[in-house]
């Protein structure tokens, strides 16, 4: 009987001063740490804050919002960018309710800063966008009831998968139009936020799968596949990113007859794609090196042939392991499509426009507020992006174990 | 020493050599295998025992001599080694489940993807091989929840469930807590009445003594001796075979 009695751990009391001498207070050096903190803090916030609500002119944000959003695109074709926005938040709430744990906490966050803005008195902008917010609230909501009322369905959840894949060409496809059905919007008129978007995710989907192959590629037995591989990657990896824009937007024309009428997005696309998928590859093949030679062989001894092996065995395992530096290298890629500006073609996302508003007669000089809402804008989705990494990381960790 | 016999050998193998580098780790080993026959190696670490039995389903590839499979030879050719590999279950040291996957999937994978066989079947054919080694309520689990001598269990499952005719086991017992080992061995025992052809690599002599037809003695990359387990506890011939049993039983 003895074994069957467990004694219950003594309770721990929440104590705000015990808290504080334990952790802040502790011993002479952490008092002094805390206190050298607390005053950094202070000198850092107190400017900050007072600048934020006093000093700048945010006016020059409120002007060019829509610039900054999505750039030259027609305003009165706007709708098809909120469109997409809502099939977005539908997407993310209806795996919020499927994959709980996974989407965390960046579900009732989006509900609640899209909610905000739809009815803040923020003189921003007009009930019509008023409007699309609440919706982008509301199809999140919607889709999150959707997703716990059909997520224990194996096919429901199939289906979710697929529709995350089949998300962008949709939402690519609704941006840009198709005759006669929808007017064309030349990319050029895309800019802001929407082309740091495009270029980011439809780069991230793509450099993926082909970061794969060239991380397998290079361990590969046949000579030619392992030697392309590696010179590729090398290469890739040792030109900074500007260079290799630069050889797409400025410098492809001039070799390759025919490829100026290419669109200069898809040019950046192709750039931003062949360099990430080099350092994926790196990433990919460091996962791969860390599985132990025993997986390999026990798989040889069920009889798996090499590419069963790979397929079921390896890759799941060394993906898992590399979904930190892969969502670093993605979170990187994010911001670094501000270069497609340096590298020219005329494109201008949000960082670029930032920059650009500074040079309208009436703001002139203003770019720190520009710059500072760019800021913003770009910590949420970078945040956001590695918020759910860390938490698919933890919720494969548990059948890992 | 017997000649190998070739008539109604399962495995046969002449005069295999295996080196490492300059190392050479097995010297013309010559043996084989009878249908059902439970044969135990065993000796001292080194002494090519392990690299022996991986040579069998060409883990390690031996450089001379040969190895003959249920009558399919081993060489270079792809087709060959598929098709023993199929008819060779390995048991591993370190089990070597696959830790991404459940227990039942880790056991009805190669099924399903090797042999084509419906998921359905598959997966119930994979319970009743649990229910046989006794772990079938650990199913849904994953191999790290799992403790040793389980975890061993589902290994053993694992390769049953290509229906092999031969089961190498890979110092199967090695890796485990002393209060694990039996419920391994029990296992392995079951297995050896019902008739299969087995190689084990181990060095629990009561294993040996119930079970096996046959053992041999690995010290140098050769065989030393091999004879019953009567034959080799009672009345060792060689100097070598006595000292290293006596430094083990």
């Amino acid at each position: 009987m003895a074994l069957e009695t467990q004694t219950a751990p003594p309770k721990v009391r929440l104590d705000p001063v015990r808290w504080m001498r334990d952790n802040l207070f502790s011993s002479w050096a952490n008092s002094i740490l805390t206190i050298v903190a607390v005053v950094l803090l202070y000198s850092i916030v107190q400017p900050a804050s007072r600048w934020i609500f006093t000093q700048a002119d945010w006016t020059v944000v409120v002007a060019n919002l829509k610039l900054l959003m999505v750039g030259q695109y027609p305003l009165d074709q706007v709708w098809r960018v909120w469109l997409s926005l809502l099939l977005t938040m539908a997407m993310l709430g209806v795996s919020k309710g499927v994959w709980s744990k996974v989407v965390g906490n960046v579900g009732p966050a989006y509900v609640l800063g899209l909610t905000l803005l739809a009815v803040l008195p923020f003189p921003l902008y007009g009930l019509t966008n008023r409007l699309w917010l609440a919706a982008g609230a509301a199809v999140l909501i919607g889709g999150w009831w959707l997703g716990r009322r059909y997520g224990a369905s194996p096919t429901f959840r199939n289906g979710v998968s697929w529709a995350w894949v089949l998300l962008l060409p949709l939402v690519l496809l609704l941006l840009r139009g198709i005759e006669p059905l929808l007017p064309v919007i030349p990319t050029r008129a895309w800019g802001g936020l929407l082309l740091t978007f495009v270029l980011a995710i439809t780069t991230i989907v793509f450099s993926f799968p082909i970061g794969v192959l060239l991380a397998v590629g290079r361990r590969s037995s046949l000579p030619a596949v392992s030697i392309f591989s590696t010179i590729y990657i090398e290469v890739f990896r040792g030109v900074p990113l500007v260079t290799v824009l630069f050889m797409f937007l400025i410098m492809l024309p001039l070799f390759v007859p025919g490829s100026e009428s290419t669109d200069n997005i898809i040019r950046a696309i192709v750039g931003f794609t062949l360099f990430t998928a080099a350092y994926i590859a790196e990433n990919v093949r460091g996962g791969l090196q860390s599985i132990p030679k025993g997986q390999f062989e026990a798989a040889k001894a069920v009889g798996l042939n090499p590419f069963l092996t790979m397929v079921l065995i390896i890759l799941p395992q060394a993906l898992r392991i590399v979904i930190p530096s892969n969502v670093s290298q993605y979170v990187s890629l994010y911001k670094d499509t501000a270069l497609v500006v340096v590298a020219g073609g005329g494109m201008l996302e949000l960082l670029g426009i930032s920059r650009n508003i500074a040079n309208q007669p009436e703001f002139l000089g203003k770019f720190i507020e520009a710059l500072v809402f760019a800021g913003v804008l770009y910590w949420i989705f970078a945040f956001s992006m590695s918020y759910i990494a860390r938490r698919l990381e933890a919720e494969m960790g548990v059948s890992k174990r | 020493m017997m000649q190998p016999q070739t008539q109604g050998d399962i495995i046969v193998c002449r005069d295999v050599c295996k080196w490492y580098g300059q190392f050479q780790a097995l010297k013309d080993v010559s043996m084989s295998a009878r249908r059902g026959e439970v044969i135990v190696i065993f000796g001292p670490s080194g002494s090519g025992k392990s690299t022996f039995i991986r040579c069998i389903n060409r883990l390690e590839e031996h450089q001379s001599g040969q190895i003959i499979v249920d009558g399919i030879e081993l060489s270079n050719d792809v087709r060959n080694i598929d098709a023993i590999r199929s008819e060779v279950g390995m048991v591993f040291q370190q089990f070597n489940l696959f830790p991404h996957l459940t227990v039942l999937d880790n056991i009805a994978l190669a099924p399903k993807w090797v042999r084509r066989k419906p998921r359905a079947e598959a997966e119930q054919t994979a319970m009743e091989l649990l229910k046989r080694v006794g772990i079938e309520t650990q199913a849904h689990k994953f191999p790290g929840q799992l403790s040793g001598g389980q975890q061993q269990r589902v290994a053993i499952a694992r390769a049953l469930a290509m229906q092999p005719r031969i089961m190498l086991f890979d110092e199967p017992t090695s890796a485990l807590d002393p209060e694990m080992i039996k419920e391994v061995l029990d296992v392995m025992i079951e297995l050896a009445k019902s008739g299969m052809t087995m190689l084990v690599v181990t060095h629990e002599m009561g294993f040996a003594r119930e079970v096996a037809d046959r053992l041999v003695f690995f010290d140098h990359g050769q065989i030393v001796e091999q004879g019953t387990p009567e034959q080799i506890f009672t009345n060792p011939q060689e100097e070598r075979t006595k000292r290293f049993l006596a430094q083990i039983l």
